[in-house]
Formats: structure tokens, sequence, C-alpha cells
């Protein structure tokens, strides 16, 4: 039961479960603290085998700082896309010029795919609407006239998915 | 500290009212789904993160309120919009506008323009 994999996909579960039940409790008692680690340890526990999204996980050093770097790529994104939203929605001409086209992934776990759709979702001008094995088709307010999949899949994907690839399969 | 809580507040309340506003002008659902969700997750997270300011004992809870937001924000809207394309609705685009609105003048077309989406929708499904 305890090979390298499962102990890993078992430490990952026990630090989330312990950060929400701290996060949650909001203080740092010393009995919040060991209540929470015996949760902790008995959910992870009896949870594991059933928890699977986790598989695509990479567990190494660098990950944490691919997960920081994704973060502040992400925020940057988020911010810029309201203000690119709130440019289209003011300006009398409404310049909206919107098309369905499909994206190109190189991930392979559902929850990188996953990941990868909602920063698109939350991104500028770009909504994932459907995912199908590797291609996520994408609505787009504002593409580029004759756009080929390559260059969408460059535009979009290939920021987040450089960063995402580096914590996950 | 009570300066930057309302800056927080007041920018977030702003970006709440344009997604709103872009609720209201945008042509098709799908980009209606785009205004929506931008500025609705953005404009929670600078809205809690001031009364995070406002309420420092509150930052944990907050913290998780963020996180939760983040993920399932746009995996509603996806969901959304997954449902509105498997159920046959084409995006509007300017090109298909433009024909319609240079092919008849007058009061005429501009109901057939309203009803247009409502046919092409009907034809779908």
């Amino acid at each position: 039961m305890f090979n390298r994999l499962n102990l890993h996909h078992h430490l990952f579960l026990f630090t989330v479960i312990f950060l929400l039940w701290l996060l949650l409790t909001g203080s740092v008692a010393l009995d919040e603290l060991i209540v929470g680690f015996f949760v902790a340890v008995v959910v992870s526990l009896i949870s594991a085998p059933y928890i699977t999204v986790f598989e695509g996980i990479r567990y190494r050093p660098t990950a944490l700082i691919s997960v920081f770097t994704y973060l502040v790529y992400f925020s940057i994104a988020l911010v810029r896309a309201n203000f690119d939203m709130a440019r289209r929605v003011l300006s009398p001409s409404l310049p909206i010029s919107p098309e369905l086209l499909e994206v190109e992934t190189r991930l392979e776990s559902k929850l990188g795919q996953m990941l990868l759709a909602n920063s698109i979702t939350l991104t500028p001008g770009t909504l994932s609407v459907e995912l199908r094995h590797n291609r996520i088709l994408v609505h787009w307010i504002a593409a580029p006239e004759g756009i080929d999949l390559e260059q969408a899949t460059n535009d979009i994907a290939t920021g987040f998915e450089k960063h995402i690839s580096g914590f996950l399969k | 500290m009570r300066l930057a809580a309302d800056l927080l507040l007041l920018t977030g309340a702003i970006f709440c009212f344009l997604g709103a506003l872009g609720l209201i002008r945008m042509p098709d659902i799908y980009n209606r789904i785009q205004a929506g969700t931008k500025s609705a997750t953005l404009g929670s997270i600078a809205i809690i993160a001031g009364v995070g300011l406002l309420y420092p004992e509150w930052w944990s809870k907050l913290l998780c309120i963020i996180g939760f937001l983040l993920f399932t924000s746009p995996v509603s809207s996806s969901v959304l919009a997954r449902a509105v394309y498997l159920s046959g609705v084409k995006p509007w685009s300017k090109s298909s506008r433009s024909k319609l609105s240079s092919s008849k003048p007058g009061r005429q077309q501009k109901t057939l323009n309203t009803q247009k989406p409502l046919n092409t929708q009907g034809e779908e499904s």
C-alpha cells in the first residue's frame, strides 16, 4: 500500500486537509493543532484510495517554484482580462469579433487540463467551452482573422502550459 | 488602512457593475458569460480583500473563500457554455449581422435582426 508514489499521495492529501483545517479554524492554539492533525490523518487515510484527481501531480522540489510563477502569471492575466473586458464593454462601438476555435494541449492529467481550461476562462477575452481528449474548444471574443489551431494554441494556451507543466503532468 | 479597504471595495463594486453592464450590452450568450465571469471573479476578490482589510481577524476564512471562488466560478461558466454549445447555439458574429443589416433597410429589418438568433436556435435544436 505504501509504495513511493502512494506515500507522496498520502502526504499531499494530509497537507491539504491540515492546511484547510488551519485556515477554517483560524487559530494556531496547541489543542486546535492536535485535533486538526488527527482529523487530517484519519480523513486522508480513509479517502486516499478514492481521490484520484491528484494523480497528475509531479512531486519534485521545483514544482513549488512553478506553482508560484503560475500564480503570479495567472494574477496578472486575471487583472488584464478585467481591464480588457471593461474597455470592450465601455466603448460605444463594442469592439468584438467572436469565434469558436480549438486549442491543443500537451497536458495529460485531468487536473492539469482542468486547471488550464479554468485559466483560459479567466484570461483576456477567452472562454473554455468544451474539452475533448487533448483539445479545448475556446470562445475567443476578439479572434484575429483566419487564425489556425497552432497559432491559437500559441496565443492562448502555451503561456499557462509552460507554468502548469512544471507541477502537473 | 481604512482608505485602502474602501478603495478595494469601490474597485470591486465597479468591476461588478461593469460585469452587469456587459451582460446587457453583449450580443450573445457566450460573450455574456465572458463578461459576467471575469468581472464577477475579480470584483468579488477585490471586495473580499477589502473586507479582509477592515476585519483582519477574518483573513484565513476569506482566503478560503477566494480559493474556492477561483476554482468554482470558471468551472460553472464553462459548464454553462458547454451546455449552450451542446444544445447547438452558434456564436454571434459580426459578419453575419452586417450582411443582414445591409440587405434590407427600414424598420422591418430591425425586427428581422432581433428575431434572427431565435430562429437559428430553433433550427438547430
